[in-house]
C-alpha cells in the first residue's frame, strides 16, 4: 500500500534534504524547529492490464455513447493528441497515447473508417521532431500514417487552415484548427500528469490559433488563476471552458479520453530522488554520492543529455472516455488522489529545487525564462487553497540560470531575454509594449511553422505562466545562479543557502518558517 | 628359391590383416548374428519393445543444470551470432510485451509464429525478449527431429525442444508442457504444423490453442517473414537475407470460447501482423477488419499463379534475400 504523501517537521535529527540544482543535486540542512518538508505521495499501483481498461472506457464511456457506436464509413475522424511536453520525463515506450490511440484505431477500422487524421495539439509549443513522434505514438502509427500525410501537428499560423466556431459572451473568439472543426468526430488522446491539463484546454489550446489562445493567456487572466492546479479557481480555466461551451454547441463531437500516472518518475538508478532522504539505503547513498560527484564533474552538455534520456517507469493508473466535462471531473479524483497533500498554514518562506526539465524543454535546454517558468509557474502553483508562502514572503530557488539557450527551440526567447527583460519584468507592460513585435515576427513565425522553434511570443507566455507567483512574492533568490542571468530577471542571487536565508531575513525578519516543497515528484499542497 | 622362401614367410605375416581386412569389407548383411539383430525363430512372439524415439523421447535430462548450461552456451554464442548474421532480423511490436515483462515473475507465455524455416526456431530463440528466452521450450515434430536418436538429441539440448505429434497433441504431450509452464518455462510452437512448401502460410492446427487451454498461459502471435528466402523448405544451402519478426498482443480464450475458435482467432492475429509486415499498421487493420485477411494462405489456383501472388506480396515487405549490389542503368562504353 503506497504512503500518502505527509509534511515532516524539521529538527534536529533531520538528515539535509534533496535539492535539484538543473542537472546537478545538492543536499541542503534546513534550520531546525521551524522548517517543514513537504513530501509527495509514494506512486499508486498502476492498472494491472492497461489495454483491457482503454477498451473498457472506450466500450462503456461516460455521458456518450460506446467509441464504435460514433464510428461508421465515410466518416471523418480526426483524433488529436498531447504533444512532448507531456510526460515529464519521457514515459517508458509504450507511451499511454500510444495504447489509446491503436484501440481507437481498431475500432474505426472495424468500422470501416477510412478518413482518419492524427494531428499532434500542440498549440504554439515547438513541432515534435520524428523521433518524438515515434516516441509517443510507437512506430505502428507513425510508419503507418506520417509518410502519407495522415499524422502531422497542428499549425496555429496556417491562417487558411484555421476556422472561428463561434465567441463566447465575453467577447472571446474560438478559432481552431479546420480540420477537427469540419470533423464528424474528434478523438482526443490525454495524458493527465497534473490538474492542470485535460478537459477543454486540451482542444481549445491544443489545436487553436495565437487569436484564440491570447484570450487566457495573459497577464491579467495569470495573475488571477488560483491555482493553475484547481480549475475552479482558475481565470484561464473559466476562460478556456467558456470557449469549451462554444466548441461543445458549435463544433464537431468530442470523445475525450483522459488517462492518469501514477508519481514513479525516476528508473532504478536515480530512484533515490524519489525517496526520502533517511530512508536511503547505503545503496542509495552510493548512488547519490557516484552520480553527484560524477556530475559536478561533468560537462553541462553532457549532463543534459543524461538527464533527457531518462525514459520514466509511470504507470496508468486510470482511464476515462466520453464527455469532455464529466470525464474531466473523473480524471481530477484520479489526478488528486496522487496528488494531494493536506498542509496546515502558509509560510515566510517557500523553499524549491529547479529540476532539468520543464514542459518546455523537453530534450532541450533550461533557460532563465524557463526557469522563471517552472519555479513561479508551475512549482509555486502546486497549491489548492491559498499559496504555501504567504503574501509577500520570499521563494528561494536553486538552479544555475545561466544565460544558455536552444538556439533551434528557443530563439525568440533569446531576443526576449536581451530585449523585453532588459526593458522590464512586468507581465503587464511587457504585454502592452513588446508581445505584438513578438507574436507577429515574420522570422519566428517561420521557424514555428517550418523547423522546431516555439512560437515567437512564447517567452511572453512562458513569463506570464509564473505572473501569479511574481506578483505574490515580496522577494525571489535563487541559489546557484550566475548573478548578471539572475538580476536579469529581477530575482535576487545568491551563492548559499545560507546567504539565501540571510538576504531573506530583510522581507520576512530573522526567524521566518520556511517550507521546502520535495519535488520532482508531483504534489499539490492542500493549503488551509 | 631364396626369393620364394621370402615370399612365403612374407605371406605367412601378411595373411592374418588380410582375413580381417576382407573380413571388415564384407557387406553387414552377409555377416549374420551377432553383427546383426538375430532371426525370430517361428512360431515364436516377441514382446515389443518400448518406442524411446518420436512423441515419447524423454527430453527430461535436457533440463538439468548441466544441459542448461550447455545450451546456454551454445545457444548465446555461435548459434544467435550465425543466426543474426544469418538473417539480419528487424524486431518489431516488443512494446506489446512490455507489461507482461514488468511483471516479477514474467508469466510463461506461448509463442506462436508461421512457420518457413528451420531457421524460425533459431531466430526465435534469438530475439524473444530476456524474461521467457531463457526458459524457452521448443514444440519439435516427433516425427521428423526425433525420429533418430542423434537428432533428438542435438534438438533436445541445442534448442530445448520438445517432441509433439504435427496432428493431435495427445494428452502425454499436454500434460508435458503444462508441467513446464507450471515451472515458469515459456512454449514456442508452430500452429501450422510444420513449414511451408511454396512460401505461403497453411491453415493453424489447434495446437497453440488447445496448451493456451490447458496451461493458462497467454497465446502470443508473431509473424516471422524473410526466412522462407533464405532458407525455405527444399532449399539445397542457405542465402543470408533480412528477416522481420513482429510480435503481436498476448491472447487469451474469451469466456466460452472453444479451442477451434481461439485458434482461428490465433490466425487472425498473424494474418494481420503479416498484412502489418507488408503494409503497415493501418492498413492492416483496416484489411483484417474487412474480413480479407486470408493474406497469408495466398490464392486458391494453381501454383505458378500461387508463386506470382506471392512476389507481388513480398515486394511490398522488407524481409527476405538481400539485394544482390545496386544494379545501374547500363550507359555504354565512355567516349562511343
Amino acid at each position: 500500500m503506497p504512503r500518502p504523501g505527509f509534511v515532516l517537521d524539521v529538527d534536529r535529527s533531520t538528515p539535509p534534504m534533496l535539492f535539484w540544482h538543473g542537472e546537478r543535486f545538492s543536499l541542503e540542512r534546513l534550520p531546525a524547529d521551524r522548517s517543514r518538508v513537504i513530501y509527495p505521495a509514494e506512486p499508486l499501483p498502476g492498472l494491472a492490464d492497461p489495454d483491457a481498461a482503454i477498451r473498457q472506457a472506450l466500450l462503456q464511456p461516460l455521458d456518450m455513447e460506446p467509441l464504435p457506436s460514433l464510428l461508421h464509413a465515410g466518416m471523418r475522424l480526426t483524433i488529436c493528441f498531447d504533444d512532448a511536453s507531456l510526460s515529464l520525463p519521457k514515459m517508458r515506450r509504450p507511451d499511454s497515447r500510444q495504447r489509446i490511440i491503436e484501440a481507437v484505431l481498431d475500432m474505426a477500422a472495424e468500422a470501416g473508417v477510412d478518413d482518419v487524421h492524427i494531428i499532434a495539439a500542440l498549440g504554439l509549443h515547438r513541432r515534435m521532431h520524428d523521433y518524438e513522434l515515434r516516441h509517443v505514438l510507437g512506430d505502428r502509427i507513425f510508419d503507418a500514417f506520417h509518410p502519407s500525410g495522415a499524422l502531422y501537428q497542428h499549425d496555429a499560423e496556417d491562417h487558411a487552415n484555421l476556422v472561428v466556431l463561434g465567441e463566447t459572451d465575453h467577447g472571446e473568439v474560438l478559432e481552431i484548427n479546420r480540420r477537427v472543426a469540419e470533423s464528424d468526430l474528434v478523438v482526443y488522446a490525454n495524458v493527465n500528469q497534473v490538474a492542470m491539463d485535460g478537459g477543454w484546454k486540451s482542444l481549445v489550446t491544443g489545436v487553436a490559433s495565437y487569436r484564440c489562445l491570447s484570450h487566457h493567456h495573459n497577464p491579467e487572466s495569470l495573475q488571477n488563476t488560483r491555482s493553475l492546479m484547481d480549475r475552479h479557481h482558475s481565470a484561464l480555466h473559466h476562460s478556456i471552458w467558456r470557449m469549451g461551451a462554444v466548441l461543445r454547441d458549435s463544433g464537431p463531437k468530442v470523445f475525450q479520453i483522459e488517462s492518469t500516472i501514477n508519481n514513479d518518475a525516476f528508473p532504478s538508478p536515480f530512484d533515490f530522488l524519489s525517496k526520502r532522504e533517511w530512508e536511503w539505503t547505503g545503496r542509495d547513498r552510493a548512488t547519490f554520492l557516484a552520480t553527484s560527484k560524477a556530475l559536478d564533474r561533468t560537462p553541462r552538455r553532457l549532463a543534459r543529455r543524461i538527464f533527457h534520456s531518462i525514459e520514466a517507469p509511470y504507470a496508468m493508473t486510470s482511464v476515462q472516455a466520453g464527455f469532455t466535462e464529466t470525464v474531466h471531473e473523473r480524471t481530477l479524483e484520479h489526478v488528486h488522489a496522487q496528488h494531494i497533500v493536506p498542509v496546515e498554514g502558509q509560510t515566510d518562506i517557500l523553499t524549491m529545487g529547479i529540476p532539468f526539465i520543464s514542459p518546455y524543454n523537453p530534450e532541450s535546454i533550461m533557460n532563465p525564462v524557463l526557469v522563471m517558468c517552472m519555479g513561479l509557474g508551475y512549482l509555486f502553483n502546486m497549491y489548492r487553497g491559498r499559496p504555501l508562502v504567504r503574501e509577500g514572503g520570499v521563494v528561494i530557488m536553486t538552479h544555475p540560470t545561466t544565460k544558455e539557450f536552444h538556439p533551434v527551440h528557443h530563439p525568440s526567447y533569446i531576443d526576449f531575454f536581451d530585449e523585453v527583460l532588459a526593458d522590464t519584468t512586468d507581465p503587464a507592460e511587457m504585454s502592452q509594449r513588446w508581445e505584438r513585435k513578438y507574436a507577429e515576427d515574420e522570422w519566428y513565425r517561420h521557424l514555428y511553422r517550418t523547423g522546431n522553434a516555439y512560437h515567437g511570443v512564447h517567452p511572453f507566455y512562458a513569463w506570464y505562466w509564473g505572473a501569479h507567483g511574481q506578483q505574490w512574492a515580496g522577494r525571489v533568490i535563487i541559489v546557484g545562479g550566475d548573478p548578471a542571468t539572475v538580476r536579469r530577471l529581477g530575482f535576487t542571487p545568491a551563492s548559499t543557502m545560507d546567504d539565501a536565508f540571510e538576504l531573506a531575513s530583510e522581507v520576512v525578519g530573522r526567524s521566518p518558517t520556511i517550507t521546502h516543497l520535495h519535488v520532482p515528484s508531483v504534489l499539490v499542497a492542500d493549503v488551509h | 628359391m631364396k626369393r620364394a622362401e621370402l615370399s612365403s614367410r612374407l605371406q605367412r605375416l601378411i595373411g592374418p590383416f588380410e582375413r580381417l581386412t576382407r573380413l571388415g569389407l564384407r557387406p553387414l548383411g552377409r555377416r549374420g548374428f551377432p553383427y546383426l539383430p538375430p532371426p525370430v525363430p517361428n512360431g515364436v512372439i516377441v514382446p515389443e519393445a518400448p518406442d524411446e524415439l518420436g512423441a515419447e523421447y524423454d527430453t527430461d535430462w535436457a533440463r538439468r543444470p548441466l544441459a542448461r548450461e550447455a545450451r546456454r552456451l551454445i545457444a548465446r554464442g555461435p548459434l544467435r551470432l550465425g543466426t543474426v548474421l544469418a538473417t539480419r532480423p528487424t524486431i518489431d511490436g516488443l512494446d506489446r510485451l512490455r507489461d507482461l515483462a514488468a511483471l516479477d515473475p514474467a508469466p510463461p507465455l506461448i509463442f506462436a509464429p508461421n512457420h518457413h524455416s528451420h531457421l524460425d526456431t533459431l531466430l526465435m530463440t534469438s530475439v524473444i525478449p530476456r524474461p521467457w528466452r531463457d526458459d524457452l521450450a521448443v514444440a519439435a515434430a516427433a516425427d521428423y527431429f526425433f525420429n533418430r536418436r542423434w537428432k533428438a538429441t542435438v534438438s533436445a539440448l541445442a534448442l530445448n525442444a520438445i517432441p509433439i505429434d504435427r496432428e493431435v497433441t495427445n494428452r502425454r504431450s499436454s500434460d508435458r508442457f503444462r508441467e513446464l509452464v507450471d515451472n515458469g518455462s515459456s512454449l514456442l510452437i508452430y500452429p501450422e504444423g510444420g513449414r511451408s512448401p511454396d512460401g505461403w502460410g497453411q491453415g493453424f492446427k489447434g495446437g497453440a490453442a488447445y496448451l493456451a487451454a490447458r496451461t493458462g498461459a497467454d497465446v502470443v502471435p508473431v509473424y516471422i517473414d524473410g526466412t522462407g528466402a533464405i532458407f525455405g523448405k527444399g532449399a539445397s544451402r542457405l542465402r543470408p537475407g533480412r528477416t522481420r519478426v513482429i510480435f503481436g498482443r498476448p491472447m487469451r480464450p474469451e469466456e466460452g470460447e472453444n479451442t477451434r475458435r481461439f485458434s482461428d482467432r490465433i490466425e487472425q492475429a498473424v494474418n494481420r501482423l503479416a498484412l502489418e509486415a507488408n503494409s503497415d499498421y493501418w492498413t492492416a487493420a483496416r484489411t483484417a477488419a474487412s474480413g480479407a485477411s486470408a493474406h497469408l494462405h495466398g490464392p486458391s489456383a494453381s501454383p505458378w499463379r500461387r508463386a506470382w501472388a506471392l512476389t507481388e506480396f513480398r515486394s511490398r515487405g522488407v524481409a527476405g534475400r538481400s539485394e544482390r549490389g545496386r544494379a545501374w542503368p547500363d550507359l555504354g562504353r565512355r567516349g562511343n
